[in-house]
């Protein structure tokens, strides 16, 4: 018997990089040429008008699957960058968080789609003869999808660094900028990489309506997998769609693995909670890397470029130089800086109104909040339901520790899928049993968010303490009072958590979901989501601003009245 | 000893509740730290000892009053002043020798040089073969060893230590101490004064030159003790063992026991802090005490070892058992009262009767609610009310522990019943007869 190790010398290993190198090399290689010939489409001429060669052909699928990764990907980009500096600037001046959070809380509120039509005109003339501006159309609707939340857990992060740390930071002469690397980027970034992967969902869920941009009497289809389901309605053509669910179901399996497992398996290091009893994520990608030389020689240049950076960006003083002298503080510059926020708050409602008033009398106006009260009743419903259906299974996955984590990672899919893609099913069961679009077409709200119910209730259910479980037993809890004292209960807080976002998720949604086409079928229930998708495509822009207003209006009371007191009734009470 | 590194001078310090009152943390306060001491700060929670740290530190400003190192006025944390935290505030995600580096990093050194001095640190503090480890892989103890290698990686001159060993088990805590004191006494670190925030007395004695005792309420240094003792210290010699009598002895003889014999003016205010003392452990004091062992009168140190309790714990029973007349303070030692032994052999309906009078009496924030129950058409009262009450004179989270103090004590004297849902502090049904 010969044994293996002759067969490869050390040298020869030492001397080109490990063996997981040459297996990596044509990998990145690859993703390099398709990322190049990508952004290359990108910026070819056009000129509005005219139209883009489309093909219903399965065969160019996973092209249009590689420019709509592409737009994802730079827009998750952009909402990283986003993030980092709203969290950076709101945390560190007052000033800017006065106006900076709840404008954000505002923006997150607004659907996605009264972005699109309001900028995509600006963006074409941005970049005249080029299909660039309205590639950066596409980009910033999917943008607008996915930078709020993230954007928002990244100031949480900043805002809740612990308190010691931040003292840490201090006695140690960090630097603004050394902190923002070494401190609070770390301590945001789990967070982050969570509401990474839920606006990568949204963002799909977006993606038709920001590739087939058909808003403000604009008619452009830009190649993407979007574009391709829109074109697929259109002709009525059952077998592109179940391609494109295909397509979609390869991409969204090829970022899970390639991209989000790795980047949570690594994110996991920033954890706080220091006890380490918990299962630690993993990826087979990102052990790879950690075993391939030349990809830790690259985050080892990345690592040394930003402490570079750090030695260039230090304190020059400390605290006895007399440039830390701290200034007197006057209280007049915040007060007059109230006083313009307060101004210009005012001057934009008077504007607003006087807008929308100007084309619309006050009969529309309360005739959009009768819709919205329509579009609310829906969002209860269906909560009410998804959660009579979910809780049950959710408890029942949560406490077979085993089952839960299959269950857990299929719910992640599944919340991933793009829901609008089952849409035109939808309209072939309802135009086929001639049923009633009030009530039929609702479900399809929910669709895509029920899976933050399902998989957070698992979550609650799997953090019930064993002893609590056996207490329960013991004590011969069923039926009824079971369900009331014990298991209810100790689910509460994780499923107000996965209510809250599938309630947002409902709203957002109900603009595609209240208004459905399937070829030359419309259908549309009566509710504030249909409304806004009517005014969108007619390009009418007082409704349109009054519609998001309305939505806002309602989405935020809905948040300020019942979910976050229901957060907090659950925060004091219901947690072990 | 003679040149002063760090000097406070009438140093004021008051936080801003949240309805905009001013409370006073630290009162004129003067202190200073010398050249070649290692000086102990002890006193109950809430007495201003983390505040003064943290202005020493440079981390937080003084109201009024100046605050100067090597006799330049400071104005934020300076390069020669360190510190380790009682948490260890380290960077979870970064690696023990990242951790060591962190300042090294910031002041922009170059790599290879910061790494040789992180791995002598972490060598001298013995930590060598976990310099690739991450914070959470090591036990408390070890954390706290890469705070302390972080701090005096640094060399700096002046260490200041806040409540470094209470978050660690007592025997890890030990170990940590003697190698610090064996690290300063064989000259190994460059440190010219240590200043250690402790509410271990057996901590203090053992370590300081010097232990200064501070008063709540508003923090203020109430007493002074130097102490001159050769090391290394033994916790089990007489000399040290009289020397814990007498700081236990200073730390209770200020307290409520003297605001309880020195008549109206030091008598317990309604916006007062309550000793955290729950009733079953005021109850299994106070039979400990009337039990075999003590015969009614326990060494307080003694006390401390037999029920296994911190300092700071025992001192908040004893000052409770103090307040409510069960038992007396006196030189270090506790005396069951007359009442006390009653108590004892009571039974429980007896018991509660006794401690509901005592309380009601005793107690100005539980006659008050009371008072305002029993006036009250309704016959309840929100607990907001009264932490709105005692936010004038306490911080948020002192507010807080003193009201359910209070309620717990109350609830059990049966004064009154309380609704933790609803928040709501109501009549009981059948009157007491208190």
């Amino acid at each position: 018997m010969i044994k293996t190790t002759l067969f490869f010398p050390r040298q020869v290993v030492e001397a080109g990089g490990n063996r997981w190198d040459w297996a990596l090399l044509p990998m990145v290689l690859a993703l390099f040429v398709l990322m190049g010939y990508g952004a290359q489409q990108m910026a070819r001429p056009y000129q509005v008008g005219q139209t883009l060669p489309l093909s219903l052909d399965a065969v160019y699928l996973p092209y249009y699957l590689l420019r709509t990764t592409l737009r994802m990907f730079i827009a998750l980009g952009a909402s990283m960058v986003f993030s980092c500096v709203f969290a950076a600037l709101a945390t560190k001046y007052r000033t800017a968080e006065k106006i900076m959070v709840p404008m954000l809380d505002i923006l997150q509120s607004i659907p996605v789609l009264g972005f699109l039509s309001i900028t995509v005109t600006g963006f074409i003339a941005l970049f005249p003869g080029n299909l660039l501006g309205v590639e950066c159309a596409a980009i910033f609707a999917i943008f607008t999808s996915q930078a709020w939340n993230m954007a928002f857990s990244a100031y949480q992060g900043f805002r809740t660094v612990p308190a010691e740390l931040t003292e840490a930071a201090s006695v140690f002469q960090l630097s603004g900028w050394q902190r923002f690397w070494r401190l609070e980027l770390p301590y945001a970034m789990p967070g982050l990489v969570w509401n990474m992967m839920m606006s990568m969902s949204g963002g799909w869920f977006f993606v038709v309506a920001s590739e087939a941009i058909s808003v403000s009497n604009q008619n452009i289809m830009l190649p993407g997998v979007g574009s391709y389901i829109a074109m697929a309605i259109e002709a009525r053509d059952l077998h592109a769609i179940g391609w494109a669910i295909g397509a979609m179901l390869i991409g969204i399996m090829l970022y899970d693995q390639l991209f989000f497992r790795p980047l949570v398996a690594w994110a996991d290091k920033f954890r706080f909670e220091e006890s380490g009893s918990e299962k630690v994520p993993e990826s087979w990608l990102l052990n790879w890397l950690h075993r391939t030389e030349r990809a830790q020689s690259m985050t080892k240049a990345f690592v040394r470029l930003l402490e570079r950076s750090f030695s260039m960006f230090r304190r020059t003083h400390d605290g006895t130089s007399i440039r830390a002298h701290p200034q007197a503080r006057s209280s007049t510059p915040e007060r007059i800086w109230d006083a313009v926020i307060a101004a210009a708050v005012f001057y934009a409602v008077w504007t607003l109104i006087h807008f929308v008033l100007a084309e619309v009398g006050w009969a529309e106006v309360l005739r959009v909040f009768v819709l919205g009260c329509y579009t609310m009743l829906r969002v209860i419903v269906l909560i009410a339901i998804a959660a009579a259906i979910w809780i049950p299974i959710g408890i029942w996955i949560g406490m077979n520790p085993r089952l839960a984590e299959q269950v857990q990672a299929a719910a992640q899919f599944l919340a991933a899928f793009p829901a609008n893609l089952m849409f035109p099913v939808a309209v072939v069961g309802i135009v086929h049993f001639h049923l009633n679009p009030d009530i039929w077409l609702s479900p399809l709200m929910i669709l895509g968010t029920q899976w933050y119910l399902l998989f957070n209730v698992i979550a609650g259910a799997s953090t019930v303490p064993t002893e609590l479980r056996y207490a329960a037993q013991n004590l011969g809890l069923s039926g009824a009072l079971k369900w009331r004292r014990y298991l209810l209960p100790s689910i509460f807080p994780s499923f107000v958590t996965g209510a809250i976002t599938a309630s947002g998720g409902s709203w957002n949604a109900s603009i595609v979901a209240e208004y459905v086409s399937w070829g030359t079928t419309t259908l549309k229930a009566h509710g504030l989501g249909s409304y806004i998708a009517e005014m969108t495509a007619r390009g009418d822009f007082p409704r349109i601003a009054l519609g998001i207003g309305v939505m806002c209006v309602f989405v935020m009371a809905f948040n300020h009245f019942v979910w976050r007191r229901l957060y907090r009734m659950a925060e004091n009470r219901l947690h072990f | 000893m003679t040149t002063p590194l760090i000097e406070l001078k009438s140093v004021d310090k008051s936080f801003r509740s949240s309805d905009g009152t001013a409370r006073s943390v630290l009162d004129s306060v003067d202190f200073t730290l010398y050249d070649g001491e290692i000086v102990a700060l002890l006193g109950q929670s809430g007495s201003g000892k983390s505040t003064l740290l943290r202005i020493m530190a440079g981390l937080i400003p003084a109201d009024s009053g100046q605050v100067s190192y090597r006799g330049l006025p400071l104005y934020g944390p300076a390069r020669g002043i360190s510190m380790v935290f009682q948490s260890f505030a380290l960077f979870p995600w970064l690696t023990v020798q990242k951790n060591v580096e962190l300042g090294l990093e910031a002041q922009g050194m170059l790599p290879k040089e910061r790494a040789e001095r992180a791995e002598a640190a972490i060598e001298l503090i013995g930590l060598s073969g976990f310099e690739g480890a991450l914070p959470r892989e090591l036990s408390g103890g070890m954390r706290q060893r890469v705070g302390i290698a972080r701090a005096l990686v640094l060399e700096p001159e002046v260490l200041l230590m806040d409540e470094a060993f209470s978050a660690l088990d007592v025997l890890t805590g030990e170990r940590l101490r003697d190698d610090i004191l064996e690290l300063w006494a064989t000259r190994k670190i460059p440190i010219k004064a240590i200043l250690v925030v402790s509410h271990n007395i057996e901590d203090a004695v053992i370590m300081a030159d010097r232990v200064l005792v501070f008063a709540s309420n508003p923090g203020r240094i109430r007493d002074e003790l130097p102490i001159a003792l050769s090391r290394p210290r033994e916790s089990g010699t007489p000399a040290v063992r009289a020397l814990i009598n007498r700081v236990y002895a200073l730390m209770t003889s200020g307290g409520i026991q003297a605001a309880r014999t020195a008549g109206k003016e030091g008598k317990l205010q309604l916006g007062d802090r309550l000793p955290e003392a729950d009733i079953a452990r005021i109850e299994g004091i106070l039979e400990l005490l009337a039990g075999e062992q003590f015969h009614g009168r326990a060494d307080l140190p003694k006390l401390a070892e037999e029920t296994e309790l911190s300092d700071q714990e025992l001192f908040d029973v004893c000052s409770a058992l103090a307040l409510l007349g069960l038992a007396d303070l006196a030189q270090g030692d506790i005396v069951i009262t007359r009442l006390g032994e009653r108590h004892v052999n009571a039974n429980n309906t007896e018991r509660k009767e006794i401690f509901g009078a005592q309380v009601l009496e005793n107690v100005p924030l539980v006659t008050y609610i009371y008072q305002g129950l029993m006036q009250d058409m309704s016959g309840d009262l929100h607990e907001d009310l009264f932490l709105k009450l005692l936010n004038f004179t306490l911080d948020k989270t002192d507010a807080e522990r003193t009201l359910s103090v209070a309620i717990e004590w109350g609830r059990y004297g049966e004064l009154f019943e309380y609704n933790f849902n609803t928040g709501v502090i109501q009549r009981p049904e059948v009157m007491p007869s208190a």
